[in-house]
């Protein structure tokens, strides 16, 4: 076992951990940080999205011991208090939701893309969620949402 | 997972002194962390090369550019964009942006599967690639499906890309892996073109040679008309067979010249 030390959504954190913990069962088990979801665990779903050191990155597929020293953001920080965010927000506005399982992923993949990029195209959007699969929706209420969390107009984006 | 050791060495040499026995170097993981998952590699140890500040960024270098061998997919696009735009599109396109923000470029090339994409662009570029113990051109260095002229041990420190005059990647994507089902890299150098094919053969990259014949004497699509790729060797799965994959080869080195800039 060795110690990590990171900090998490602004706090800073040490844990035993072993050399193959992953990031996902370190947020999840270790923190019980349950918001980052555990799809497929083979980096093809995108659900695990969380941020170290502000890139979106796979926890499922990252060591927590490649964390060390990093700043890691989870679903969790996206909200304070209680009070969800703007894309937070339009994603429960534009019904960019069903089961919710992907939602976290998406979340964190959007605030990623709209720090880069504050008014992406509907195409940019639709290419910057090729890592992130969701089973419910088909996708157009989301690229709804993110349209509208970035100050866009939605009116032109196909009813799902 | 079963249980290893896992090293962060802040050092191409510590590096190297930690991977002697049973050991394998970690890049970004993207490929190596699921290999692992499904027990098709068991380590005693990994020495992971994402600490390794030397091992990372952009540097111009005798005309061309020098990238190290830890520097990830993301870091490459928007680094080279200038510099090599054909070789940014390329990685732009590697994957999706979580896979582009920790894969690496020693990583994909070490690993040579035979649908990735920087193996054709380091073969096309005719890049040289930088170990710890030695240069070997990249002709040399692709043996065949994921094998390489890598020894135990050896760490791919940095890939040496000569920029070509106009170059362009096309790749049809594979939608499922969001790998290449077929992807070719042209590059135009002053001494003639060079056309390599990823996705296609089942050895791996392969260079085009009747392509770049074709494409030496005349940089046009029409410079193509008649000469068709091969398709004994190539691979046949269920999602394209040998022959669809020999004409998207054909139909993509079109595209690449029509788009070379
Ligand atoms: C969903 C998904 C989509 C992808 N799509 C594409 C795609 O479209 N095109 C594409 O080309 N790739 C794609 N990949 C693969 C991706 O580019 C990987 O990042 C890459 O193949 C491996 O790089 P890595 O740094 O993650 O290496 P790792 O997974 O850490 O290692 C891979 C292998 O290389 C060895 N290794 C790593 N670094 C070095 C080094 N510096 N020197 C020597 N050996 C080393 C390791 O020991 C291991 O054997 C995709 C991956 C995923 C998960
Ligand atoms: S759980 Fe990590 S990508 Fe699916
Ligand atoms: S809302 Fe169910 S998977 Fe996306």
């Amino acid at each position: 076992m060795t110690t990590v030390t990171m900090t998490v959504n602004g706090k800073s954190v040490s844990r035993e951990v072993e050399s193959r913990t992953l990031l996902s069962a370190f947020l999840r088990d270790g923190l019980n940080l349950t918001g980052t979801h555990i799809g497929c665990d083979t980096s093809q779903c995108g659900a695990c999205t969380v941020h170290v050191d502000g890139k979106a990155v796979k926890a499922c597929t990252m060591f927590a011991l490649e964390a060390e020293g990093a700043e890691v953001g989870t679903i969790e920080g996206q909200s304070s208090h209680g009070k969800l965010n703007t894309i937070q927000e339009a994603f429960k506005e534009h019904h960019g939701l069903q089961c919710g399982f992907c939602t976290p992923g998406m979340v964190m993949t959007t605030a990623a893309l709209l720090k880069d990029n504050p008014t992406p195209s509907e195409a940019q959007i639709r290419a910057h969620l090729e890592g992130n699969i969701c089973r419910c929706t088909g996708y157009h209420n989301i690229v709804k949402a993110i349209m509208a969390a970035s100050g866009q107009d939605v009116s032109a984006i196909a009813a799902a | 997972m079963y249980a290893f050791e896992l090293e962060r060495p802040g050092s191409v040499a510590d590096a190297v002194a930690a991977l002697g026995g049973e050991a394998q170097p970690l890049g970004g993981g993207q490929t190596l962390i699921p290999t692992l998952k499904a027990r098709l590699a068991m380590p005693e140890k990994l020495v992971s090369l994402t600490g390794i500040a030397e091992m990372k960024g952009i540097s111009s270098e005798g005309g061309g550019l020098r990238i190290g061998g830890a520097t990830c997919h993301a870091d490459v696009a928007s680094g080279t964009l200038a510099s090599y735009p054909a070789l940014a599109g390329l990685a732009a396109q590697i994957g999706d942006p979580a896979v582009r923000n920790r894969g690496t470029i020693g990583g994909s090339v070490a690993n040579n599967d035979p649908s990735a994409c920087y193996p054709a662009a380091a073969l096309a570029s005719g890049a040289t690639i930088i170990t710890s113990t030695r240069e070997v051109a990249a002709d040399e260095f692709f043996r065949g499906m994921f094998d390489t002229a890598l020894e135990d041990g050896e760490i791919i420190t940095g890939v040496r890309f000569p920029v070509p005059q106009r170059a362009s990647y096309q790749k049809f994507a594979q939608p499922a892996s969001r790998f290449a089902l077929v992807g070719v890299f042209v590059a135009q150098f002053a001494e003639g073109v060079r056309v390599a094919v990823t996705g296609a053969s089942g050895d791996g990259v392969f260079r085009w040679a009747e392509a770049e014949a074709a494409l030496s004497s005349n940089f046009a699509p029409e410079a193509l008309d008649g000469v068709t790729a091969d398709a004994s060797g190539m691979i046949s799965d269920l999602h394209g067979s040998a022959a669809y994959r020999a004409h998207l080869t054909a139909v993509l080195t079109r595209r690449a010249v029509s788009q070379a800039h």
